[in-house]
């Protein structure tokens, strides 16, 4: 079906690749596209794959003889977080100092074809933000650039190893300078809201097109997402069910047993 | 089967909670204690976040004392009036424990004060059970019987004012001494996620110095409806109460403890009682040697 997608996406790019390139004459166009614009969260849900594919159109159809290489970037909603880190006081582990970042990404994943030191030069990879540890996640009150790293490394690791921050280097597949894809996988503890799913076209170490227009949305559904809403929104009823359910359900269980 | 847990946020294996459950509720069926204590520490450990651990717990230690209680009252082994004072004192220490709550996850300490706290009670009582079961057994293997306790109350009990007269419980005390009591285990209840009958009954046992026939009953009585106030506080204030999970582990524990109350009843109370002070030791002694090792993950994150 993907590959069926692709073949339709390249027949209609090969009908207005004409015009295309008219209206831009020396870059290239991106049109990408993704697997599904919505991820449902439901009573089954561990995770989901992503695909993230499209096409690179060149002016006048022409492909280049230089190499080519795209990054895919898939990014969650930002939001500010306190991370604390343990020390060892008197013999036992305790939060012993913090940090504020203003702008975490709940969910990063990066995919590109090929390892991303020999794609982009540094500076590039900072404005672009390309590579888990290139992220702006703006530390509150930086007095020193040692602690900085030091929490930003922290941060990083605990989300890498949780699988929220995910670098795939090598995991874009690139046919004939052309046609591109990448799967991304997503953890059943991604945080809930709209990603964007950013494109990038890279040669020569330069960003020279990037597209940021597709969004998906990952959203709780149904019972799940009643729950939610329920405990949210409608605490006190919410508790007053809960005490009810496993009322029920303790006393139900004593019935069932006396009669066995 | 994978379930998602809509509150902790993530997916988590159905049969192992529910068996995580079942084992919480054979203790729970063989000591007549809610297993509050075993669930939240197996739940962090199972990598459910440690709020939504204690929260739920508290549900489902109210699932599962239900059966208890009413087992207890048919036989006359409530003592109601005692277990409302306690229960008074429980709805204040739950809402004093919700504020503490809240006090220490801002400071970022909730983590290290239920790990120090768990190793404190459980150290003490655990090391006294195993004392006095030591004590027992040893008896029972001589062939001597067991030198009779006397029962009556601490002396601090004794001295406090206004006393109240507690027939089913044979006492004569100030109802200030329950209500203290209740208070101390309503505050644990919401800050661990415990029942607290593991502190309660000794506690009515040798502080209170209550008749040893109404003290589990009085015990479970308080337990339901402090658990019951736990959970609504959660719901109210850390919005941490997964009904899922809670229903999962209900699942496992009100099977269980029907097995436990089997096994229990096949077993000698003594070897009973040794056994479970050498689980809440273990538990006890995980936990201290926890505090000293370094953790898995020296960072943690909280939303501002």
């Amino acid at each position: 079906m993907i590959i069926r997608a692709l073949l339709l996406l390249l027949a209609a790019i090969s009908a207005v690749s004409g015009q295309a390139a008219r209206a831009q004459q020396d870059e290239p166009k991106l049109v990408p596209d993704v697997s599904q614009r919505q991820i449902a969260i439901e009573s089954g849900f561990t995770g989901a794959e992503l695909l993230m594919f499209g096409a690179i159109i060149y002016p006048r159809g022409v492909t280049p003889s230089e190499q080519i290489d795209v990054a895919v970037v898939l990014r969650g909603p930002s939001q500010a977080i306190t991370l604390r880190e343990k020390q060892r006081i008197l013999g036992i582990w305790i939060n012993a100092d913090s940090k504020e970042f203003l702008s975490v990404p709940g969910y990063y994943a990066v995919a590109t074809s090929r390892p991303l030191n020999k794609i982009v030069n540094p500076r590039t990879a900072d404005i672009y933000e390309l590579g888990i540890d290139r992220l702006q996640l703006s530390p509150r009150g930086s007095f020193s650039a040692n602690e900085d790293q030091r929490f930003n490394a922290g941060l990083v690791d605990l989300n890498r190893r949780g699988g929220l921050f995910r670098q795939q280097a090598g995991s874009v597949e690139i046919t004939d300078s052309v046609l591109y894809r990448a799967r991304l996988l997503v953890p059943s503890s991604v945080p809930v809201g709209r990603y964007t799913a950013e494109t990038l076209l890279i040669r020569n170490g330069e960003v020279i097109m990037a597209d940021d227009s597709v969004e998906i949305e990952i959203r709780k559904k149904g019972f799940e997402q009643f729950v939610t809403v329920l405990a949210d929104r409608y605490s006190l009823l919410y508790g007053i069910l809960a005490v009810v359910i496993s009322l029920l359900f303790g006393w139900m269980a004593a019935l069932l047993f006396q009669r066995i | 089967m994978d379930v998602y847990l809509p509150i902790a946020n993530l997916s988590v294996d159905a049969f192992v909670i529910i068996l995580l459950g079942g084992v919480v509720g054979i203790l729970s069926g063989m000591f007549g204690v809610g297993g509050g204590f075993m669930t939240t520490p197996l739940l962090i450990f199972y990598g459910i976040p440690p709020t939504v651990a204690a929260a739920s717990a508290s549900t489902q230690v109210t699932g599962a004392s239900v059966s208890g209680v009413f087992a207890h009252m048919k036989r006359g082994g409530v003592d109601i009036q005692m277990g409302s004072v306690l229960v008074i004192g429980g709805l204040f220490g739950t809402i004093i424990g919700a504020g503490l709550f809240r006090l220490l996850q801002e400071w970022g300490q909730i983590d290290t004060v239920i790990n120090i706290l768990y190793v404190l009670m459980l150290g003490t009582i655990g090391g006294f059970m195993a004392w006095e079961s030591w004590q027992s057994v040893s008896a029972l293997r001589g062939g001597r019987p067991a030198p009779a306790k006397k029962r009556r109350h601490h002396p601090l009990v004794a001295n406090l004012p206004y006393r109240w007269r507690f027939y089913r419980s044979g006492l004569y005390i100030s109802p200030l001494a329950p209500l203290i009591l209740g208070f101390v285990t309503g505050v644990l209840t919401m800050l661990l996620g415990v029942g607290g009958g593991f502190i309660m009954v000794p506690a009515m046992l040798y502080l209170l110095g209550m008749g040893a026939q109404v003290v589990v009953g009085t015990s479970l009585f308080q337990i339901l409806f402090v658990t019951i106030s736990s959970t609504m506080m959660h719901s109210l204030t850390t919005k941490s109460v997964d009904i899922v999970l809670a229903v999962l582990m209900l699942f496992g524990s009100v099977t269980g403890a029907q097995i436990g109350a089997r096994i229990a009843q096949r077993m000698r109370p003594e070897y009973l009682r040794a056994l479970l002070a050498g689980i809440v030791l273990i538990v006890a002694i995980r936990m201290a040697l926890g505090l000293g090792w370094q953790p898995d993950e020296i960072y943690s994150v909280q939303p501002l």
